[in-house]
Parts: C-alpha cells; structure tokens; sequence
C-alpha cells in the first residue's frame, strides 16, 4: 500500500494529518499489518493534553499491547468512536481510521517528521516483515 | 506504536546458556514462503500466524480449527522414547497419571512432576507397545525434560532416547480434520477414537504414527513423519491441497494459544510451572493417588492435608479491557489477590476471557474481581471452565 503524500510519519509508525491548526492521528498499514487483527483500540480522553512522542493511547491485537505515540503536542478535540465497536477497521483501512484529533500546541514539531517517501524508505531498511 | 507485551514471548523460557542460536523446524523455509510472521518461542523461529493476504491471521486460523480444520507445525515439540522390560514401570514412577490403565495404542495426558509435587513438564504419554511409550514434551523444557527422564530412570532396564529431532510433527485440527487426513492415509480413522493412535501410510509413507490428539480443544490427528525437510514440505503442501475443499488453513502459534486458552489446556510457564502444584492447577483427575509411588506423590499428599491455598480459574471481562499474562488481579476493593496465567480476547467466543491464580476464597463462580490494565482496576468475573468445549457428536 502507498503512504499518502498529504500527511507525516513518526518511526513509531503513526501519521498524522494536518488541516489548519487540527492534525488527525492513526497508524500505518505498516504497523497494522505488524500487528494482526486489531480489536481494542484505548484512546485519551477529549480534552487531554498530548505530548509529541510520549503515548496518547493503546492498541491490542489478539496477541500483543502496543502503545501509541503521539506525533505532535496538543490537546485531544475528538477521538474516533466508531474504532470502540469496529476496531478492526484500522486493519481495513489505517489510513481512512483517523483515531484522534488534536489542536496543535506548536505546529513547527511536525518538521521532525518524515514524509511518506521517508517514512516508505524507513520502513524498507527496518526490514518491513 | 510499539509492542508491551507478547503472549509468545513472555513464555518460560529454558536459559539461553542451554540453547544454541535460534532452531528451526524442517518447515521453516516453508512458512517463510507463505509469508508467516515468524516469532521467536523458546528459542525456536517458528510462525506465530500467516497473512492475511492467504486469508490467515489469527482470529480466521482460530475459526478455521473451531468450523472446519487447521495445520500446525508443531515440531518444536520433543519426543522422548522409553523402550524394555521396564518400560511401564518407569514411566509409572516418573509420570502422574496410571500408565497401566492404557491399552497399546492409548495415550493419556499427563505431568512430570518434582518430589515437591510441582510441574517438571505437562505430556502426553503414548503406549507404543507394551514395553515402548512415547512421551512428548513441549519447546522449551526439551532438554531439562529429557535430562529429568534419563536421571530418574535409571534403576530401570529401559532404554531413554531423545527422538526429538527424529520428526516433522503436524497437526491437523478441527472437526473436519478426519476427512482430510482420510485422503491421504490407508489407516481406518473412523477406528481411531480420541486419545489413541494408530499407524499407516500417510502420503505414501509406509508406517507413520497417527494420534488423534491435539493442543485445540477440538477433534484432531497429530502424525509423526520423517524430519527431512524434502519429506516434510511433501506432506505439509499435500495436507494443504487434500484440504482445500474443507477450507483448510495453515495456523501459527497465535492460533494455538487461543485455541487452547478457550479450552483452558495448561501451558508450561503458565498455568504450570516449577512452582505450581497439580491441586493449585486443578489437574486432579490426571494424578492417579491410588498409584502407590510417583514422583512427587508424598509431596501432594502432604500439600492436600495441609489445603490448597490458591487455584486456577477462569475469568471473563465484564468491563472493557483485555487482560494479559502477568496482569494482576484484585479484589473489589482494589487489593491485590493473584495474577493471570493468561489472558487473549477469545476468537470463538468473542469475548475477553484469562486464567488466572486467585486464594480459594475468590474462586467461587460469579465472584466479581479486577484485573489491573495499564494503572486501572478493570471489572472481571470468575466463570465456569472450560470456556470452550467441543459440541459432542450426535
């Protein structure tokens, strides 16, 4: 699958897509296909301040706990409730499952992220599965 | 996004000073070719589940094995063979279960136990003849295992031989296991009852050991071929294509771990251990008492009299979290009273369900307790077990 062109990536395999002064959040088709089936997704709570690198949440497969790292600082104005019932939605389409959005503290943090060619470059040298 | 936790990885595992590198089974290259996401088990590389792309992935195997039937290379498996005069003898001084009781061509589940009446191993105990058994043993205690069995039985005129590198070991699973294997083997399945095994020639190899056991919790055969690895992928690819019109999918360790948690079948670092005794498991009616001696029996005489203070049981989420191996759990109020053995959202059963030890006064069914998720006592309730029990044939 080709990583859309119109986002940033972290090397924990998050994105996050920005619009204005909101970026939304989800994780790779990398990380989803690392994972497996996807069925509990915990996000934070709206209205809670994110860190840029530090954990906004977790995700399950059936057989492991992965934290989620937020690409930016900010605070959570929505998260996609729709992954509590359909977590596995995130397998089917990880790049259409935003998981929160957030309004960023300091837009400038998202030069340190990779582009999709980057971030498409990275994943190969990491060795992919 | 980075993995905490892994259920494969947080297995027991034998010290590293005991093991070279990594193994492989005689499949591996196999299952690389079908693209398995490979997973380090006790030091073995072995594919913890097969893409999604050949419609795998843990929860499709998981259902495959429940509604039609499953492959598994379970070659990580050890063997250990006891074969003279005093063959019965000696597996009935180092094994828990009364090996008496079976007939040739019998297997029954079993433990190895310590004097102190906690787990060498879990096995299966196979009457080959009756003066050959096979023992098989899991992944990661092959060594101590065999170790264990060749010390213990010494006074015994028995040969002790470690086979485990002599076979490629699969296991077909499911309920329409039977129809596949079928196909491939001149042996009369409909003969062989659960528990017991037989020998035929499977894709025309003459004389190959078929029982008709399993770790699923399903009907199922397990067949012992040669470890070669041209034979091994012979057998493995004609297994896949005879099941083809089952729908027939190869299974990782993934798979197996949930199969056999929803029928809540021990796992060795688990449920048992060396620090585990068999009343605490709940694995009472393999431990034959009226034996006269065993290894570890006095211990468990001694343990029973004195009472058991923890136990094993099952629990299912009432609230929303997964419980994990090592998570502990917590009374009402918040203390805690014991730990998870091991924990998975249950394919079949969809829910979230874990083993866990709680003292005897929270073992009671419809007790409601915590398990402790990321800093956050989350609702769980014991619940009768097995989860999961195989419909009985009409």
């Amino acid at each position: 699958m080709a990583y859309p062109s119109d986002r940033k990536y972290t090397k924990q395999h998050e994105w996050i897509q920005v619009n204005g002064t909101t970026g939304s959040v989800g994780i790779t088709d990398h990380a989803q296909e690392e994972l497996g089936d996807i069925v509990f997704v915990e996000l934070p709570k709206v209205g809670a301040e994110v860190t840029s690198g530090k954990t906004f949440g977790s995700v399950e497969s059936v057989k492991a706990v992965s934290d989620l790292f937020s690409p930016a600082s900010g605070t959570v104005t929505e998260t996609n409730e729709n992954l509590a019932t359909s977590p596995e939605n995130v397998n089917k389409d990880p790049h259409g499952s935003w998981m929160m959005k957030i309004t960023l503290k300091n837009p400038a943090e998202l030069d340190a992220l990779l582009s999709s060619a980057d971030y498409e470059k990275f994943v190969a040298e990491e060795g992919g599965h | 996004m980075r993995p905490e936790v892994s259920i494969l990885s947080s297995v027991e595992a034998t010290p590293a000073t005991a093991i070279p590198a990594v193994r492989k089974t005689a499949l591996n290259a196999v299952h690389r070719q079908m693209g398995a996401r490979m997973v380090d088990f006790n030091g073995w590389d072995m594919p913890v589940e097969y893409p999604a792309a050949i419609g795998c992935g843990i929860i499709n195997e998981h259902m495959a094995v429940r509604t039609g039937v499953g492959i598994f290379d379970v070659s990580h498996m050890g063997d250990i063979r006891l074969a003279g005069p005093q063959a019965l003898a000696a597996v009935q001084h180092i094994s828990m279960n009364d090996a008496s009781r079976m007939a040739v061509g019998q297997a029954q589940y079993s433990a190895l136990l310590y004097l102190q009446g906690t787990f060498v191993d879990d096995v299966i105990v196979h009457c080959l003849r009756e003066d050959e058994y096979l023992l098989v043993i899991n992944a990661g205690t092959r060594e101590k295992d065999f170790n264990w069995v060749r010390d213990n039985t010494r006074q015994f005129d028995c040969a002790v031989e470690n086979l485990s590198d002599d076979f490629t070991q699969i296991a077909i699973q499911g309920p329409k296991g039977v129809d596949v294997l079928q196909k491939l083997t001149d042996a009369d399945l409909s003969a062989v009852k659960f528990y017991w095994v037989t020998r035929g020639t499977v894709c025309g190899l003459k004389n190959i050991l078929i029982a008709r056991t399993g770790y699923t919790a399903e009907d199922g055969f397990e067949i012992y071929v040669p470890a070669d690895e041209a034979t091994s992928a012979r057998v493995w690819n004609e297994i896949l294509s005879a099941g083809k019109e089952f729908g027939i999918v190869p299974c990782g360790l993934g798979a197996r771990n949930t199969l056999r948690l929803e029928g809540k079948l021990p796992l060795y670092g688990h449920e048992i251990s060396d620090t585990i005794n068999v009343w605490e498991a709940g694995l009472d009616r393999f431990c034959k008492m009226e034996k006269p001696e065993f290894i570890g029996r006095a211990a468990l005489e001694r343990t029973k009299a004195e009472g058991v203070k923890r136990t094993l049981v099952g629990l299912e989420m009432t609230e929303r979290g997964i419980a994990r191996d090592g998570y502990k759990v917590l009374d009402g109020d918040g203390r805690e009273i014991g730990y998870v053995t091991s924990g998975s959202p249950a394919p079949f059963l969809k829910k979230n369900i874990a083993l866990a030890y709680v003292p005897l006064t929270f073992a009671a069914v419809g007790t409601p307790l915590k398990v402790e998720i990321r800093g956050q006592g989350v609702g769980a309730q014991v619940v009768p077990t097995p989860f999961y029990k195989r419909p009985k044939k009409a």
